[in-house]
């Protein structure tokens, strides 16, 4: 078993039609044992940003918390909020200094460009490779099977509402085959003029 | 939340400070992931103009396609350019980075960079590291001593020769170059040969994958050619998986709206050049 497994957990991020909706299961476990159920791993780090850090916990926190050091520098000294190609860049690099004692998360990024409101999506390794998809991106322990259901609900263009219906459908019918990702799911829909945050009802085994 | 630890500023370079808990995990018994490595198919060949480099656009991690459509190739200068197979962060990183030293030693020396200069620099980079970067990389460029094409290993040896291929699918591409390849090809025969050889290597190394990306420099121009041939199309979906809205339950919905105080344009009107 891998550290990478070690608490469980999957993201997912998908473009839809100038918006982007990024969401997560809510675990927290010791293996196969449950511990929480409110477990945040997406990061809001700016109005339209938000950071999903699946991975070994202990460094998903120690991560956010180094990324929002880094970011709040680069907002002080530009004194404007950052694209998220930018901050793509700047967790790459974070994660590529650690390339021969890396942090055990696999982030990923979606958000609007706060000039041009394109939507953005990528993720990483664990060393900091970034993948910049026209579609979805997948992370987690379920990866494999997010890649499945992605592969078969995503198409182009999704309007808000259905880029919710699609995504949170990918997600729940990805960790239910997943024994330690699941335990609830928590799906942020991000557009030009708001974010909707919606909890969703799962199975709780 | 927040503790002392955070406030430490990047001062470049590695960090190791997670090395020490890392192995004593992997002593625990919980080993360190595999990162996602381009088992790759690139090529590169000198021809009557110049150089071409090929790849193929897969990136694998395990047994899983992670990225569908990536690139291979890289920029290193405008005359420069490389095809990177092994670990995709170290090659990412490390053609940024070279692409970097090599602008700044054009900006140093005023003159356009050689081929033989960035192979330098790479080798010695790579040996430095002795083999931990995983990066094999077929560097083509086209300088005043006219076009080569090199590869580079990750321990920093390196070939300069007329046409090479690296990566896993390197033996299926070079099957190709050495029945096709011949001196002073024109630019069609070249890109054809080319398209084989990294076809090849999609259609017969299970690590390689996707579309063909070429890369032509001539003296006068280097053109990326992305996608050259899309070699695999994704079928066309028969029916709609849509879901109709509000079929997935929700606990709670919190909508946080981001009101615009204000929104100042300015357009920035073009001078006119004074001609006075």
């Amino acid at each position: 078993m891998s550290i990478l497994s070690y608490n469980g957990g999957c993201v997912l991020a998908m473009k839809g039609k100038g918006c982007v909706a990024i969401a997560s299961d809510r675990r927290f476990g010791v293996q196969t044992s449950t511990l929480a159920m409110d477990f945040q791993r997406i990061f809001e780090m700016g109005p339209h940003l938000y950071v999903g850090l699946p991975g070994l916990a202990t460094d998903t926190l120690t991560v956010h918390e180094r990324l929002r050091f880094r970011l709040n520098l680069y907002e002080l000294r530009e004194s404007r909020k950052i694209k998220p190609q930018t901050f793509s860049a700047m967790v790459s690099n974070l994660l590529y200094e650690r390339r021969f004692g890396p942090y055990f998360v696999e982030p990923v990024i979606a958000g609007l460009d706060p000039v041009t409101w394109e939507p953005f999506i990528s993720a990483m390794d664990l060393i900091g490779c970034p993948n910049v998809p026209e579609d979805f991106v997948v992370a987690g322990t379920c990866a494999e099977q997010l890649f499945g259901m992605c592969e078969a609900l995503w198409e182009p263009n999704l309007e808000p509402d259905s880029l919710f219906e699609t995504i949170s459908q990918a997600l729940m019918n990805a960790f239910d085959r997943d024994a330690i990702s699941g335990w609830g799911g928590i799906v942020h829909v991000i557009e030009k003029d708001k974010v909707t945050t919606r909890l969703l009802k799962t199975r709780m085994d | 939340m927040a503790s002392t630890k955070v406030v430490n500023i990047p001062k470049g370079g590695f960090s190791f400070e997670n090395c020490q808990r890392n192995n004593f995990m992997a002593k625990q018994g919980f080993p360190a992931p595999k990162a996602v490595k381009t088992g790759t198919t690139i090529a590169g060949f000198i021809f009557k103009d110049g150089v071409i480099l090929g790849a193929d656009t897969r990136a694998t991690e395990g047994n899983i396609v992670a990225d569908k459509n990536c690139f291979k190739l890289h920029y290193m200068a405008p005359n420069i350019y490389c095809a990177g197979a092994g670990t995709a962060a170290d090659l990412e990183m490390t053609t940024l980075q070279m692409s970097s030293q090599l602008e700044l030693h054009r900006l140093n020396t005023g003159r356009q960079v050689k081929v033989a200069t960035a192979t330098r620099l790479l080798k010695q980079m790579l040996f430095r590291y002795q083999g931990h970067i995983g990066a094999a990389l077929v560097l083509g460029g086209i300088d005043s001593s006219g076009p080569h094409v090199c590869c580079i290993y990750p321990h920093g040896s390196t070939d300069s020769l007329p046409f090479v291929a690296m990566g896993s699918g390197s033996l299926a591409a070079m099957a190709f170059l050495e029945s096709g390849w011949k001196p002073d090809m024109e630019l069609a025969e070249a890109k054809v040969l080319m398209r084989n050889a990294i076809c090849g290597g999609i259609f017969n190394d299970l690590m390689s994958g996707s579309h063909v990306d070429l890369c032509i420099i001539t003296r006068e121009k280097a053109e990326m050619i992305r996608p050259f041939e899309v070699a695999n199309v994704k079928g066309e979906r028969q029916g709609s998986y849509r879901y109709p809205l509000g079929c997935t339950a929700t606990l709670s919905t919190r909508v946080i709206p981001i009101e615009i105080e204000s929104t100042v344009v300015r357009p920035v009107a073009e001078e006119s050049m004074d001609t006075a």
